[in-house]
């Protein structure tokens, strides 16, 4: 708990400025009125360098993920929620109960404090929804033009208390099932569209969403599943080959069976993307024993963000690794890495 | 999205094929080449080689242009940057990693410091260059007839405009002559059977400008869209023109293409640009009428005039075998670098950068997969 009541900062109008970072009174005031406020919780008031939380017996999982996305604010999410489904989705994709984020901020000094105001806060309804707390933070400003805007790195915490579970990339077998739980390249045509100031008819939102919800119903029902991804940068391209590196297998995906909303396939038409290797925020890959994956899809879809779950295709022997796409007419390509540059900065 | 959806029915599709494997004859190949980087990207990225006969190969063209346009000139675009600082340059997405002379790229440029920029379209040039009234900014502009319109419009934007700080690197290129120079490139033998003609160039210069190459190499040459129904009907009219010893010219992207194309975009170009007597592509070597550069009365706004660029003779990775592939005379995993060094992520050729080049497409198709195994085996090893 605060020891002395803190003057107010000028919220609506005032800037961030260096001596915010500087250790001094100034950025006790900001971490007091700005981050515990928007984000509550008590570890976080209690203005320690530390939080002390108690976990349930299990083995610890931890991630850690930078979050630089521009524009700040777009359809569907903003730079805080983002911040929050990211590291939160790449804590569940162990099967682990996400329980705990930290957030680290690099300022720019200027940076406008009700812009500050509004992203703590939404960092602290995305933290909220998921039900994961944020216990510690730090906040660094640096000189005008020393980064864009914010910049926010979240770590986070869960811990696996099923010893049944043991989900990770290298576990992919022959004949296992690849299932995909909704539609692909929201997120970074969402970006795109707001960026390139393309109009739709229909607006794209972003997927962003944090997926621990549904990975806990996935993996109560089967906890046979061996690889669980989220398709973020380089999309479901880039994850599947990277699992098919980890695992020394192949893969076929059937694109007749990859759900993808017309208004972000007729984007892509135009901007001659591959809707394959486009960003997602709030979608996982899941592989899985062929006889449990009928199951594991009913799961899926009874979930509200695995409404449009399907599966997508299967894991084949393979020691030269190749993800190939039977395409809707019948024909075979390689799904390859995407190569150089699609868009930087969506996450 | 019905028009994708139309243009793509499986149904249809595998009812051309049947078409086509009836009409083939047993007794010969058919050696058809798609010029244009559209169409090799549509048909690697349908897979539709593996819905033809065996007897139908289809050859990638020379038609991507970041393929064609030889070093050289993407080495006065790098030294642009560095003797002028001060220059914003500007660029389609698949010219940032083009390895000029010595494996310098535009992106490497730009991580040194070069302000180096992609667009999506010549009206993003335009913004930059009235967002930096201040600096200098240079459309560094690729491509063939399709592109060209909208670099023509961009010249008489900043005309009009009076824009002091917009220049063009013009480096457009023409279709008909390439085209001529792979048929008549081989001497006696004919080295193609038939030619897929391009989409999009073609709706802008119209059908007639290949018929006096179609009746002088003896070859025939079908437009067709750029959707996989428009493709296998285009193969399967070459073939029933070959089959009757026809060389015509034949248009299956009626919906689009016209004998003249567009008037008005020709007229465009007309104004502002005039023939060079000659230019370099790279694999089809100087080519006499076959480039375009800007007219006088925009000298203003030619970047190649405005900044002095010196021209320059570029140096290839000597392995590097795009020339042969931009004929359509080597299968580019023939290539001594395709897989060992040189895949679309670590470029050593521009086939290999753009999804539009023959080798990039190759690595993505098969039609041998086995090929493209064994090259990635040798590329992880």
């Amino acid at each position: 708990m605060p020891i002395r009541p803190f003057p107010p900062l000028d919220l609506t109008h005032g800037r961030v400025e260096m001596a915010h970072g500087a250790g001094g009174r100034a950025m006790a005031h900001l971490i007091q009125q700005v981050f515990v406020t928007a984000l509550g919780g008590e570890a976080l008031a209690a203005g320690d360098d530390f939080a002390r939380v108690t976990v349930p017996p299990g083995r610890l999982v931890m991630s850690t993920d930078g979050h630089v996305v521009t524009p700040r604010v777009f359809p569907g999410g903003d730079i805080g929620s983002l911040a929050v489904h990211g590291t939160v989705n790449d804590v569940a994709m162990s099967g682990a109960r996400v329980l705990h984020l930290t957030a680290g901020f690099i300022v720019e000094e200027g940076f406008p404090l009700a812009e500050l105001v509004a992203i703590a806060e939404s960092m602290g309804r995305a933290a909220r929804e998921a039900g994961v707390g944020i216990v510690a933070g730090d906040t660094k400003v640096v000189e005008r033009g020393g980064c864009d805007g914010v910049f926010i790195t979240t770590a986070g915490v869960g811990v696996l208390t099923d010893d049944r579970l043991d989900i990770a990339g290298d576990l992919a077998r022959p004949g296992d099932v690849l299932l995909l739980s909704g539609t692909v390249g929201d997120h970074g045509i969402a970006i795109l569209s707001k960026r390139e100031g393309l109009a739709f008819e229909t607006p794209i939102l972003s997927d962003s969403a944090a997926l621990n919800g549904l990975v806990a119903a996935m993996v109560a029902a089967v906890p046979e599943i061996r690889v669980l991804r989220d398709p973020t940068r380089g999309g479901v391209a880039a994850t599947l080959n990277e699992i098919a590196d980890q695992s020394g297998v192949g893969m076929l995906v059937r694109e007749a069976a990859v759900p993808v909303r017309p208004a972000v396939r007729g984007a892509c038409e135009l901007l001659g993307l591959d809707p394959l290797t486009v960003a997602n925020e709030g979608k996982l890959i899941a592989i899985c024993p062929p006889d449990r994956a009928e199951a594991l899809l009913t799961v899926m879809q009874a979930h509200p963000l695995g409404r449009d779950a399907a599966i997508i295709g299967a894991v084949l022997a393979d020691p030269d690794r190749v993800v190939q796409l039977e395409t809707a007419l019948g024909g075979r390509r390689v799904i390859d890495w995407l190569a150089g540059e699609q868009l930087p900065r969506i996450c | 999205m019905k028009y994708l959806d139309d243009y793509r029915d499986p149904a249809l599709a595998r009812g051309l094929a049947r078409a086509i494997a009836a009409e083939v004859r047993p007794d010969r190949t058919y050696r058809l080449m798609e010029f244009c980087g559209g169409h090799t990207h549509a048909i690697v990225n349908q897979g539709l080689a593996h819905l033809l006969p065996d007897a139908v190969r289809l050859i990638h063209g020379p038609g991507c242009p970041v393929c064609v346009l030889p070093v050289g000139r993407l080495d006065m675009a790098l030294a642009l940057v560095r003797d002028h600082p001060e220059v914003i340059l500007c660029t389609y997405g698949d010219m940032m990693r083009v390895p000029a002379s010595g494996g310098e790229t535009l992106q490497k440029a730009r991580a040194a410091g070069a302000d180096v920029r992609m667009v999506y379209s010549t009206l993003d040039a335009l913004a930059l260059a009235r967002a930096h009234p201040d600096r200098p900014v240079v459309f560094l502009a690729i491509g063939f007839e399709t592109t060209t319109p909208p670099t023509a419009l961009l010249l008489t934007q900043a005309r009009d405009a009076g824009l002091p700080n917009l220049s063009v690197f013009c480096n457009h290129v023409l279709t008909p002559p390439a085209i001529g120079a792979i048929l008549g490139g081989a001497g006696e033998a004919k080295p193609l059977d038939g030619i897929i003609g391009p989409a999009h160039v073609s709706t802008v210069i119209g059908s007639e400008a290949y018929r006096a190459g179609a009746a002088r190499f003896g070859v025939p040459v079908v437009i067709a869209g750029f959707e996989p129904l428009d493709i296998l009907r285009a193969v399967l009219m070459l073939i029933r023109q070959i089959n009757d010893g026809r060389a015509e010219v034949e248009t299956e992207y009626t919906r689009a293409v016209r004998p003249d194309g567009n008037p008005k975009a020709r007229a465009l170009m007309e104004e502002v640009f005039i023939l060079r007597a000659s230019f370099e592509w790279r694999g089809l070597g100087a080519l006499p009428d076959s480039a375009l550069a800007i007219r006088d009365d925009f000298a203003a706004w030619d970047a190649e005039r405005r900044f002095a660029m010196p021209p320059l003779t570029g140096r290839e990775n000597p392995a590097c075998e795009c020339g042969s592939v931009l004929m359509g005379a080597l299968d580019p995993r023939d290539c001594r670098l395709f897989g060992r060094g040189c895949t679309p992520e670590r470029p050593q050729g521009a086939c290999m950068v753009s999804a539009e080049g023959a080798c990039a497409a190759a690595w993505t198709q098969g039609p041998s997969p086995s090929h493209a195994h064994a090259a990635r085996s040798r590329e992880d090893a």
